[in-house]
């Protein structure tokens, strides 16, 4: 299945990065970071903890800003322009590893906040909207419930949805699945999997290699704020280049 | 011996064991569960029964209708016996009044802040159980019987009389069909309350009201074609300019064009438990608004506006009220040029509503801290600009968790409005009594009418926390 989705590749570039630095005060948290990523395109970025795959991905969607060099997404440069920052954010959907539901609402209503107030949609079609895409992942029936009555799958599902509300063209997830007992990791999995298969460009910070095998055009690995190697999935477990990558994978794929 | 086992048939669940329950076993566990425990139980009850004892007879003897105090002695010993100690309450006859609504708020009028209170729970009850139908029928029939019996009571005109009964009719019809659109009249209810209580031409709140249009004519039609921030600055400065100038000389021709005015009674004749309600209830519902702009300055990035909130909460936060409430009356007064004829009660009022709400931003302070900042960052990441975010994600659960904090502060509020006999206002507490206690009928009372007001403040206080406890479980969405 994974092998047909990866043909769906187009050549339109949506995120570019290039010659990206940044600091935590004195601290070089990412060091020249270059990467093109293409419309339809799944990337997996996996290191070792502390090498700023987060901070990367969340200078995406500008929840941290970067200090040198230039981020474009979808044809619009990230800069302290207000109107840029909140134009990337309603197309770029993010998914946390703490699922960050607002726990004062339904999840019918996590799921049609932003869609009314942000993309100004009537509120019926925002429920439809949301119905649909609660089927999707498989929870309908949980819509009217408060999040705190959802086991953690079923909420980084809800979570998954929410940002799918927004229709973004670009989704980040990071390590969506460490949160989670291994009995619920596969069933979001699955749900990304399928949103994979829909052509949906995708960077996913994951240690979960099975996934990255089936579904990544792509994977990176970062190493001190840096990208150490990247290549496609099964070059890449391998058949690795760099001692550090060797170094990780035998940790990670060790036990 | 063999370690291995396998289960071949699963347990099903069963009902705990059968005990012993009740009042014996409570008793036991909770009261007589060590001999330190008995000992204790032993020592409290009998500390009950002997406050109780002595201070039973006291009520017990009461005497309701007397012309004074030394009559008042004549019957509890004529009926109980010499010696024997009996409460007073005959005070409250003639003096009823004045604790209500000060001794100075002319009589012929009591009705008008009879009126307003029980509208204010009108104007209260869609906010307080927005879109809970059965409590406002609740709500609505009661404050109709109140009005009822009240203004019947106050001897009101029959003219208002029957508005006041409509306007009552009208909006339990309203709450109904609409209840959403209540919240007009609660919008409204602010000028009404305020030509109720002060009286004067009904003109001058309406023209007054009529501002606050010309702000939102202005905006709407404005911020299409200028945008949004100029738009509310071009609206403000119509309201202010509309305020300074058309204001007094439109009020002034309607007047005399329609004259409706009630009689124009000024501040310093509010007492009691008008003056405190009046005070309690204007700096409940302005400082938390001023309360959570201020948390939200103080947690700015802005570092003017941070600076400016700090210094604001501080200060005030670092001053006793009484002080402040020294600065309204005498101090302000040299500032101020001597034309300036600055209403006492409202330079109070401003500055009780600054109090709670310095208080109010620290209470919100922690419990925005206290918000994860996955909050935040989701809220960042679907697109919601800062205000949205806050109004729709943070507030909403900031004001959650702090509810209790919130309603203690209120509370307190309400209880230090008795601080302003300070200034020579006649609060309850102490202006009222300190009366009753000079009458010559009364001379010599004591406990007695400390005692009705802590009992009447108690009804408030106990009422708000009441409130506070049922809306800590409505929006219990948590599930912990
Ligand atoms: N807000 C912050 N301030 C200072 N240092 C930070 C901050 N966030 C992360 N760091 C540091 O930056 C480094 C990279 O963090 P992160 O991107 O979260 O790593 P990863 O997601 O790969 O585990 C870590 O050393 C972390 O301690
Ligand atoms: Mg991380």
């Amino acid at each position: 299945m994974a092998e047909a989705a990866k043909m769906q590749v187009s050549d339109e570039v949506a995120i570019q990065i290039s010659g990206m630095n940044k600091w935590y005060g004195q601290f070089h948290v990412l060091r020249d970071i270059n990467m093109t990523v293409m419309k339809g395109e799944r990337i997996v970025i996996c290191g070792p903890s502390g090498s700023g795959k987060s901070t990367l991905i969340r200078c995406v969607n500008r929840l941290e800003e970067h200090q040198q060099g230039q981020i474009i997404v979808d044809g619009t440069e990230l800069t302290n322009d207000l109107k840029n920052i909140d134009k990337v954010r309603s197309e770029v959907g993010m998914v946390f590893q703490h699922f960050n539901l607002f726990p004062h609402l339904t999840i019918l209503e996590n799921l049609t906040l932003a869609p009314i107030w942000v993309r100004k949609v009537p509120k019926k079609e925002a429920e439809e909207t949301a119905m649909y895409f609660l089927k999707k992942v498989k929870i309908p029936e949980q819509a009217l419930k408060y999040p705190g009555q959802l086991s953690g799958g079923q909420q980084q599902r809800v979570a998954i949805a929410r940002s799918l509300c927004m229709r973004p063209r670009i989704m980040l997830f990071d390590e969506p699945t460490s949160a989670l007992d291994p009995e619920m990791i596969k069933e979001v999995l699955d749900t990304m999997i399928a949103l994979a298969e829909e052509g949906m460009t995708m960077i996913c910070v994951t240690h979960e290699m099975g996934f990255a095998q089936a579904v990544a055009n792509r994977v990176i690995f970062m190493d001190q704020g840096q990208i150490v190697e990247q290549n496609e999935p099964k070059e890449f477990f391998n058949n690795p280049q760099s001692e550090r990558t060797k170094l990780f994978l035998s940790q990670i794929l060790g036990h | 011996m063999t370690i291995s086992y396998t289960r071949t048939d699963m347990l099903p669940a069963m009902a705990p064991p059968v005990s012993q329950r009740g009042l014996v076993k409570w008793l036991r566990e909770n009261m007589l569960s060590t001999r330190l425990n008995v000992a204790l139980t032993v020592l409290a009850t009998a500390f009950i029964a002997f406050v109780a004892w002595n201070i039973f007879p006291w009520f017990w003897n009461s005497v309701w209708n007397a012309g004074s105090l030394a009559e008042c002695r004549a019957i509890v010993a004529a009926s109980a016996g010499e010696g024997a100690s009996g409460a007073c309450w005959a005070f409250l006859k003639p003096w009823w009044g004045a604790f209500i609504f000060g001794h100075q708020y002319p009589v012929s009028d009591r009705w008008r802040p009879v009126l307003a209170f029980g509208l204010l729970f009108v104007a209260l009850a869609p906010i307080l159980f927005a879109g809970q139908r059965r409590n406002l029928t609740i709500i609505f029939s009661v404050v109709a019987a109140y009005l009822l019996l009240t203004l019947y009571l106050a001897s009101a005109p029959g003219l208002a009389f029957a508005l006041a009964m409509l306007l009552v009719a009208g909006l339990v019809a309203v709450s109904q069909v609409q209840p959403e659109r209540l919240l007009w009249f609660t919008l409204l209810y602010p000028a009404l309350c305020f030509w109720l209580l002060w009286g004067g031409s009904i003109w001058s709140p309406i023209v007054a009201m009529a501002g606050f249009g010309v702000l939102y004519a202005i905006f709407r039609f404005a911020s299409p074609v200028i945008g949004f921030a100029p738009a509310a600055g071009a609206g403000v400065v119509a309201a202010v300019l509309w305020w300074l100038f058309a204001d007094a000389p439109l009020a002034g021709t309607l007047q005399e064009m329609i004259p409706v005015d009630l009689l124009r009674v000024p501040s310093d004749k509010f007492g009691g438990f008008l003056l405190a309600i009046v005070i309690g209830v204007t700096g409940i519902t302005f400082s938390l608004p001023i309360g959570i702009l201020l948390a939200l300055g103080r947690q700015s990035d802005m570092p003017i506006v941070k600076m400016l909130c700090v210094i604001f909460i501080e200060t005030i936060r670092g001053v006793p009220l009484i002080t402040l409430l020294f600065v309204a009356a005498f101090v302000l007064g040299f500032f101020l040029p001597p034309e300036a004829d600055f209403d006492l009660l409202l330079r109070v009022l401003i500055l009780v509503t600054f109090f709670a709400a310095a208080y109010l931003a620290e209470v919100l302070r922690g419990s925005l801290a206290a918000l994860p900042r996955g909050q935040y960052e989701a809220a960042d990441a679907l697109g919601l600009d800062y205000w949205r975010a806050q109004r729709l994600i943070i507030l909403p659960q900031a004001l959650k968790i702090s509810i209790p904090a919130i309603v203690s502060s209120f509370i307190g509020l309400f209880k230090d409005t008795t601080l302003v006999v300070i200034v020579a206002l006649y609060e309850p507490l102490k202006g009222i009594t300190h009366l009753v206690r000079q009458d010559v009928n009364w001379k010599g009372i004591y406990w007695e009418p400390y005692i009705f007001v802590g009992v009447i403040f108690f009804l408030f206080c106990f009422g708000m926390s009441r409130y506070s406890k049922y809306l800590e479980l409505k929006l219990k969405t948590d599930h912990r």
